[in-house]
């Protein structure tokens, strides 16, 4: 019997902007590299507070700092966020992040390091940091339904496993919860090369199609500007060529697998830009895993779905990230990263209905609070697209 | 009954291995995912799980097949159960 999806829900936190959450994080924010430290001395003095360092920040200008600002913003908006510290080297940049913030009505408090020193800006976050952990700690759940929750996929060390079987498991998830009016996200722009075709025809309308294959496009021509070779061992990855997977080709047309049968592509988005409706979008984005989960969580997905082959080992500070493998190998090797099982797939064991259910179960569980493998492992990968090279 | 290979479409060239310690000789039970049929064959060589072999002779310069759609091209003659990889098929992109 397959899940009745329009009678499913999820407990959940509901946020002052009316979107639902399915972790109740209390994240520190550095704006640049230089604020990690006392970004983390903060989380190390609260109980309950999220450092979430990263390399960036500094003299980047123009699409690459609007990107900077969108990602730290859309990672502070998240709705599985409830309250956010913000620190900085100086106020200006600071303050914008928090303004940023702000708008979706959640507690945020920001603090520059200049003119204050760490330790005095250690002090002073700090106590932001314990009212808002307090604050976050009587948040009540509530139920909402589960067209509610927003989920993203992206697949990584992919090998032929994942297209036969951990990727079309996605996709008959997929179908089921766009059928329900959920909103869900892929990407990977170089990952569909050979395949993009399909991708092109799944388009809901001629403007959606001519957008998504001029982000298509343009991805192809920072390839070509850039080879130096066929790219053989970058795409596919040396992991990828392991597990047996030959060209990239043959690649995209296994992550093509995720977005199903006959979910349409209802539109696109840049990097980290939140949808505006229900539906299945796609985000012009790096095939790098952390790269392309970090923009999800910043989109403002809710939970993540991972088809793996060979075992990629990812998570994310703030985005439940669910690991699905169907190679038995993995599932032998490393079954601690993985949520989904569906070796059975290829011994006829299961069939895909019965994986997508799996699927969906393990995503009502997750939603609901079951913590994932990459949770339980302690993997916070967070990892922001640069465009260009800094000023 | 253990599956030894997938194939997804009966048109496609390869099959992909999904048991560990494959080797040359082997008697091989194949499954065709689209058009759930079983089929059998013999390995040439030595495969690893995920690996590919070609369900049909594969001359130099064809294109090879799977999901129904082009993944690349041959750079050497392939004999239907050898190993299909890198080594004798390459991108046409790129």
């Amino acid at each position: 019997m397959g899940m009745n999806l329009k009678n499913a829900s999820f407990e959940g936190w509901r946020r002052e902007n009316g979107r639902m959450g399915v972790r109740n994080h209390v994240i520190i924010l550095p704006v640049d590299d230089l604020s990690n430290a006392a970004c983390e001395a903060v989380a190390n003095n609260i109980k309950g507070a999220l450092a979430i360092p990263h390399s960036y920040g500094r003299l980047q200008f123009g699409a690459d700092l609007e990107l900077h600002f969108r990602t730290l913003i859309g990672t502070g908006s998240n709705p599985n966020v409830a309250g956010v510290v913000v620190i900085g080297i100086e106020p200006g940049w600071t303050g914008r992040v928090v303004e940023g913030i702000a708008k979706t009505g959640k507690p945020v408090e920001g603090f520059a390091i200049e003119q204050n020193g760490d330790i005095n800006t250690i002090a002073a976050a700090s106590r932001a940091a314990y009212k808002m952990v307090k604050h976050a700690s009587r948040l009540k759940k509530t139920r909402a339904p589960l067209e509610e929750l927003w989920v993203s996929t992206k697949c990584g060390e992919s090998d032929t496993t994942s297209g036969l079987a951990s990727c079309p498991t996605v996709g008959n998830a997929f179908d089921k919860l766009w059928e329900n009016g959920n909103t869900l996200v892929f990407g990977e722009t170089t990952e569909l090369t050979g395949g993009e075709h399909l991708v092109a025809a799944r388009c809901k309308t001629p403007e959606i199609r001519e957008k998504f294959m001029a982000m298509f496009n343009r991805y192809q021509a920072v390839v070509e500007a850039h080879k130096t070779n066929d790219l053989s061992e970058s795409q596919p990855t040396k992991g990828n060529i392991e597990g047996g997977l030959t060209t990239i080709e043959e690649k995209a047309l296994g992550n093509i697998q995720k977005i199903g049968k006959k979910c349409t592509v209802d539109g696109v988005l840049d990097k980290a830009e939140t949808p505006t409706h229900p539906g299945l979008w796609f985000m012009d984005s790096s095939s790098a895993a952390a790269e392309m989960v970090t923009l999800c969580a910043a989109a403002g997905f809710a939970v993540h779905t991972f088809p793996t082959g060979q075992g990629n080992v990812i998570g994310n500070p703030i985005l439940p990230v669910i690991k699905i493998t169907a190679n038995p190998r993995t599932q032998r090797t490393m079954s601690e990263h993985i949520d989904v099982d569906v070796t059975g797939l290829l011994q006829k064991r299961m069939n895909m209905d019965d994986a997508g259910e799996a699927l969906l179960d393990c995503i009502v569980r997750t939603a609901d609070g079951e913590l994932t493998a990459a949770e339980l492992l302690g993997h916070r990968e967070f990892v922001l697209t640069r465009l260009y090279e800094s000023a | 009954m253990t599956i030894h290979f997938v194939v997804h479409d009966e048109g496609d060239s390869v099959g992909v291995v999904v048991v560990e310690g494959l080797k040359a000789g082997q008697k091989l039970t194949g499954w065709i995912m689209d058009q759930d049929k079983m089929i059998e064959f013999d390995a040439k060589s030595d495969i690893p799980i995920g690996h590919k072999l070609a369900i049909k002779p594969i001359r130099k310069g064809d294109t090879i097949i799977k999901y129904g759609v082009d993944i690349g091209r041959a750079v050497a003659d392939i004999g239907a159960g050898e190993h299909l990889h890198v080594h004798n098929v390459k991108t046409k992109r790129w």
